[in-house]
């Protein structure tokens, strides 16, 4: 299978590849990693005009903390991540993610960038990037743009990035003393997307979560930021299995599964509630300095 | 109907130019161009990885990669495996141990056993089952498939040592 016909642009600077943006007019497509473009163009599920390549650009594989925020550039593939020893030190919830996303192949050439701006729901950066609250630094040719993670995607395939804009960078704020997370996925085999996945952030006083955030992953038409099972937890001792079971009822009210070849909805909605649960006890025992 | 693009790209050692239509598949290239036939075509969707070359070192599936992509590249395939010396460990290894029955996934499957070693010489047996997961083999169930990498494991620590 061949994509049908495109123009290539190689550019070498950010500015040059928002220029070529604008020139395809609304048909241009931003390719990084390219591993879930690539197999949607040679399906002619997408055909693109123009391919603005961005693997030659310069300064895009930042993957660093700075100012209170880990950068994640556009360039950083998922196996960078999974072979960070910052991540593996500081982001358990980042290192569960890398380590389950698709094959080690694929992990060697797709981006964590890339996948967030495909705007996937069965993407599992994009849950990650709302559970950590994550910045999306695009430019467009009206200069630099941020959206917020908790609300990117705004249908199936589809985010709040303009055709004319590229996402160069997210922004993670670093963790906060007392901080742990978690993500848990059920995949049928290696390489499938998740039947469902979720990922968990606390911080903990002592045995007390002051703050929660959870995201779930390939259960509705869009990422899913379940904010009232979050916040259900708020002044909830971490070891309260009552109020855990509450969050994961919460959280499995906010997913909005379709019955598939991955199962039927009402297992999937189970799986939500039995994972947001396991990932709330790991990511406490993780906040507690006890790796679970 | 789009231009074509001149590219540079580098072999196993020997450097090729090419005047290719941007949407050609590395592995078209590779197999229908530059006429080096060991790499196969699997499943052509990103799933088997029958067609996994080293891109700068790296395993990735060349049926899921755009020819101009590896423009300035190095890409090494199977037929860079052996040398002067004889078979490449990982090449021993499936020979000695059995590792293949029909031979269409063991290109790409001692692509990234090679890979594999360069990065990790003495991995288990969990580390070779988690590195070759993304490649797959529909006749031999993997056991000597694992044991062909373990082999070249042993083989290239007797020869450093």
């Amino acid at each position: 299978m061949i994509p049908s016909s495109f123009e290539y642009v190689a550019p070498t600077s950010v500015e040059e590849a928002v220029k070529a943006l604008v020139a395809g007019d609304g048909d241009a497509k931003v390719i990084s990693g390219g591993q879930s473009l690539l197999p949607m163009m040679k399906l002619r599920l997408a055909s693109p005009g123009t391919l603005v390549d961005i693997n030659g650009i310069a300064g895009l594989d930042t993957l660093e903390e700075a100012d209170g925020m880990l950068r994640i550039g556009a360039l950083v593939r998922h196996g960078d991540l999974e072979r960070s020893a910052l991540i593996a030190e500081r982001y358990p919830i980042i290192l569960d993610a890398a380590q389950h996303i698709a094959d080690p192949l694929i992990r060697n050439r797709g981006t964590f960038c890339g996948s967030v701006a495909h705007g996937d729901p069965a993407g599992d950066w994009a849950t990650v990037a709302a559970t950590l609250d994550a910045q999306l630094h695009a430019v467009g040719p009206k200069g630099a743009v941020t959206h917020s993670a908790r609300d990117f995607q705004t249908s199936m395939f589809e985010t709040q990035l303009g055709t004319d804009q590229i996402l160069v960078e997210a922004r993670i704020p670093c963790p906060k003393p007392g901080q742990g997370s978690a993500y848990l996925k059920i995949e049928r085999k290696v390489g499938d997307y998740a039947a469902a996945a979720v990922g968990v952030m606390v911080v903990l006083a002592g045995d007390t979560i002051t703050e929660a955030s959870i995201g779930l992953t390939n259960v509705g038409p869009l990422t899913i930021h379940a904010s009232a099972a979050a916040a259900s937890l708020i002044g909830k001792s971490i070891g309260d299995a009552a109020a855990l079971e509450e969050a994961g009822r919460l959280a499995m009210e906010a997913s909005d599964p379709a019955s598939d070849l991955r199962g039927p909805a009402d297992y999937k909605k189970d799986l939500v509630r039995v994972l947001t649960k396991r990932a709330l006890r790991k990511a406490g025992a993780r906040a507690q300095g006890q790796e679970a | 109907m789009s231009s074509k693009a001149q590219i540079t790209v580098t072999l196993n050692g020997e450097e090729h130019e090419a005047l290719i239509e941007p949407r050609t598949l590395l592995v078209q290239l590779i197999r229908e161009t530059l006429h080096e036939t060991g790499t196969h075509i699997g499943c052509d969707t990103s799933s088997c990885g029958a067609c996994t070359v080293l891109l700068d070192g790296r395993p990735v599936k060349s049926c899921t990669i755009l020819a101009v992509q590896a423009n300035g590249r190095q890409v090494k395939t199977v037929e860079g495996l052996e040398t002067a010396d004889g078979l490449h460990p990982v090449q021993q290894g499936f020979k000695e141990e059995h590792g293949l029955q029909c031979g269409y996934c063991t290109p790409g499957m001692m692509m990234t056993s090679v890979a594999l070693l360069e990065e990790n010489p003495d991995p288990s047996e969990d580390e070779i089952r988690k590195a070759i997961s993304g490649n797959l083999c529909r006749c031999t169930g993997y056991v000597n498939i694992i044991k062909a990498v373990q082999y070249a494991a042993k083989q290239q620590q007797g020869v450093g040592a």
